[in-house]
């Protein structure tokens, strides 16, 4: 639900840098408190009180910020003009694109001990596969199924485990109830897609050498295009975006009767179906192969620290007691309701009762830590932001004339490996 | 002595006026000017993968910014759909205006204060407030007009895609402007002189034709003004396509070129191209709105000679 949530617009944080040693380092006496300013949009303010109760030599300032891609834009542009803060909370798929324009420094000599408390697929994803580490990861969002279980009793549906039977259920929606469906195809959120290319096994970008290999168009997301495309085609599910007056509406009302979605759902369906609590629930996502356990991510983010900082030692500190401290993560689910990065808060204390949304499902975070487990890979390049804003356009028109998605996934590819060539990046396809 | 000193000071004075506007023109509108046009010259260049520091470098690109705009099909796309949009809004808008100005500065017309009020009420809703109200308006699911449709029977449009997409940004514009647009051409009807339309009356001229051959002639220059400010209006238009972005798959990111602009700068990070964009955009503008200025005065002088 963070991802989604349009924080106040704070005032731009120019560093109130008090004049201090010129190395930055905990071990401050005698030079007064060292201050961090930390550009994010999860509520975190009793969490950093915390903190700032703890280290007096070292108080951190958290700014409030719009999420996701704005910041990204923002963060950049503070950073060309000498004005960043010095830690920033970045998502997973905007690393690679804040590295490339050298804005997070390389925190590995700070951070090395903690790689074991994360799991292998998020840690490479604050590593970009190299021997830096660029972040620290906070948040992750495995994908799951949530349905209706009420409707999904009347009208006689069984919880879909493969693709398969997810088409075959959609129709039967149909079928059952006309003027109901399952769900919708919505092009207006490409990190949606591309958890689920992810599930299926793609690998979007990747290095070899000094190359960026782009395979966006592979066969794996081919798969996942067209699987939707022809539920598009066919009429099995809605081609309308999420997110909407009309979609809140639909799903408040059982117009809609599930929904693809990540680990943080429950928070959305709180704001978007509040007259539905108790009504959802919660299971695995579809698999492609039956019996796998596999799932991709949806947003999720990490902190990270900035090359503008001068006290990138203290910055890393913080960042490492904020995402491993189980006392702050336990903070952090109940105060932001994100669901931990590390693995050991998945289990922890602070996730033993189910959302309040979810009262009809108490295993729910015991469930969740399962399927997170599988949660596959994700490969992120450094213009995931021109791949989302095509998606955007090309799929929202594919899905407007229930046309070709394949042909949208083309579109694609082709903007990521020219935007990439034209500046001058050595790609192979 | 003081004779002396006279000219001096007066070559000065005017300059000493004229210096805070002088200032501010530099400031915030030649130098940005300047530097986007810097700006469309430089590109990013990027070494091995782009990681790291040092790896990203922005070096000259001459005009390669500005080649890659004009051959980019999504511009002249864009720009054709603001064209269609266009071509609905300005007509319709301006009609209205002029018909809503003729009607209440019309004898014997009652409640034209509250009328004027009325009609100009729409343009002090903010752009973007007045596209989400319509927003809600148009989406089937939570518009009052698909609920009415539904209980007759009738078949229901789809308002935010294919052809109707247009009308209905259209109307957006036209519901907003249509008032400021009216306001100008009133004032201008309130300036012309009683006894002319007097002189009219007395000669045994209708309502009607004192509104076609003498008031709408003598308001002319009100009515190339407010076409003026429609085209320039027209061919910035954003903030309403943009609101209504989310609502639905019918409108890209690239709808109109502005949007294009925004996309490049914000979302896809390459101010260079983006910059580029916007000055292409621009002097196409200029050259639209002053071309028309110029025919229209062509027109006039013309009109005067005869």
């Amino acid at each position: 639900m963070h991802r989604h949530r349009v924080a106040a617009l704070s005032c731009s944080a120019v560093l109130t840098a008090a004049a201090l040693t010129a190395c930055g380092g905990s071990d401050d006496s005698g030079s007064g408190p060292v201050d961090l300013t930390y550009w994010a949009w999860a509520d975190m303010e009793q969490v950093v009180d915390m903190w700032n109760e703890a280290n007096p030599d070292i108080q951190v300032t958290v700014k409030e910020q719009a999420a996701g891609d704005d910041l990204v834009t923002r963060t950049i542009t503070a950073a060309q003009a000498g004005q960043g803060p010095d830690l920033v909370q970045a998502e997973y798929q905007a690393l690679p694109t804040l590295v490339s324009n050298d804005v997070l420094a390389d925190i590995s000599g700070q951070v090395a001990d903690v790689e074991d408390q994360f799991a292998p697929g998020l840690w490479q994803q604050v590593t970009l596969g190299t021997d830096a580490v660029y972040a620290l990861p906070q948040d992750s969002g495995p994908m799951m199924f949530f349905y209706r279980h009420d409707l999904f009793e009347e009208y006689g549906l069984t919880v879909p485990t493969t693709w398969d039977e997810f088409a075959e259920t959609a129709r039967t929606v149909r079928d059952v109830a006309p003027d109901t469906y399952l769900t919708t195809f919505s092009a207006n959120d490409a990190g949606q897609f591309a958890g689920l290319a992810q599930q299926a096994g793609a690998q979007w970008w990747t290095t070899e050498g000094e190359t960026w290999q782009v395979a966006i168009d592979d066969e794996a997301t081919r798969r996942v295009a067209e699987f939707w495309g022809g539920l598009v085609a066919e009429d099995a599910i809605l081609n309308e975006p999420m997110y909407t007056p009309a979609w809140n509406q639909a799903i408040n009302s059982g117009e809609q009767i599930a929904w693809v979605s990540a680990v943080w759902a429950p928070g959305s369906l709180t704001t978007a179906a509040p007259d539905t609590a108790g009504n959802w629930a919660m299971a695995p996502l579809p698999q492609w192969e039956a019996g796998e356990n596999a799932t991709g991510s949806w947003g999720g983010s990490t902190t990270a620290v900035t090359r503008d900082s001068e006290h990138a030692e203290a910055a890393a500190e913080f960042a490492t007691w904020l995402n491993t401290d189980p006392e702050a993560l336990a903070g952090l689910v109940r105060e932001g309701g994100i669901y931990p990065a590390a693995t050991a808060a998945q289990t922890g204390e602070a996730l033993a009762e189910p959302p309040a949304f979810f009262p009809n499902q108490p295993d729910f975070y015991a469930q969740a830590a399962e399927i997170a487990a599988g949660t596959a890979p994700a490969a992120w390049g450094p213009n995931v932001n021109v791949a989302y804003s095509t998606f955007n356009d090309a799929f929202g028109e594919a899905a407007q004339s229930r046309g070709d998605f394949p042909a949208a996934l083309t579109a694609m590819q082709r903007s990521v490996v020219e935007d990439l060539e034209s500046h001058g990046f050595q790609v192979s396809e | 002595m003081t004779r002396r000193r006279r000219p001096g000071a007066r070559r000065r004075a005017p300059w000493a006026f004229l210096a805070p506007a002088i200032v501010l023109f530099l400031l915030f509108f030649a130098l940005p000017i300047g530097y986007a046009i810097h700006l469309s010259l430089r590109t990013i260049e990027v070494q091995g993968l782009g990681l790291g520091s040092g790896a990203r470098s922005e070096v000259w690109a001459g005009l390669s910014n500005y080649a890659d705009a004009l051959s980019d099909p999504e511009l002249l796309d864009g720009a054709l759909r603001v064209g269609v949009y266009g071509l609905i809004v300005v007509p319709v808008m301006l009609g209205l205006a002029l018909l809503f100005a003729l009607i209440l500065d019309a004898d014997r017309v009652r409640g034209r204060r509250f009328g004027r009020l009325v009609i100009f009420l729409p343009y002090a809703v903010p752009g973007v407030i007045a596209a989400l109200l319509w927003g809600f308006l148009y989406l089937p699911s939570v518009s009052p007009l698909h609920h009415t449709l539904d209980a007759l029977g009738l078949p229901e449009p789809d308002l935010l895609g294919g052809g109707a997409l247009y009308a209905a940004l259209a109307n957006i514009a036209v519901w907003g402007g249509t008032g400021f647009n009216m306001i100008v051409i009133y004032t201008a009807l309130r300036a012309i002189p009683a006894d002319v339309h007097e002189a009219a009356r007395l000669d045994g001229c209708s309502q009607l034709q004192i509104a076609l051959r003498i008031k709408v002639p003598m308001v002319t220059p009100a009515l190339v003004l407010t076409f003026f400010f429609s085209i320039i209006a027209t061919l910035q238009v954003f903030s309403e396509p943009t609101t209504l972005r989310p609502l639905t798959n019918g409108i890209s990111t690239t709808w109109s070129p502005l949007m294009k602009v925004y996309r490049d700068a914000f979302d896809t990070g390459d101010v260079h191209s983006a910059a580029a964009t916007a000055v292409v955009i621009a002097v196409v503008t200029l050259a639209l709105s002053f071309g028309f200025l110029r025919a229209a005065g062509a027109r006039t002088r013309q009109e005067e000679a005869r």
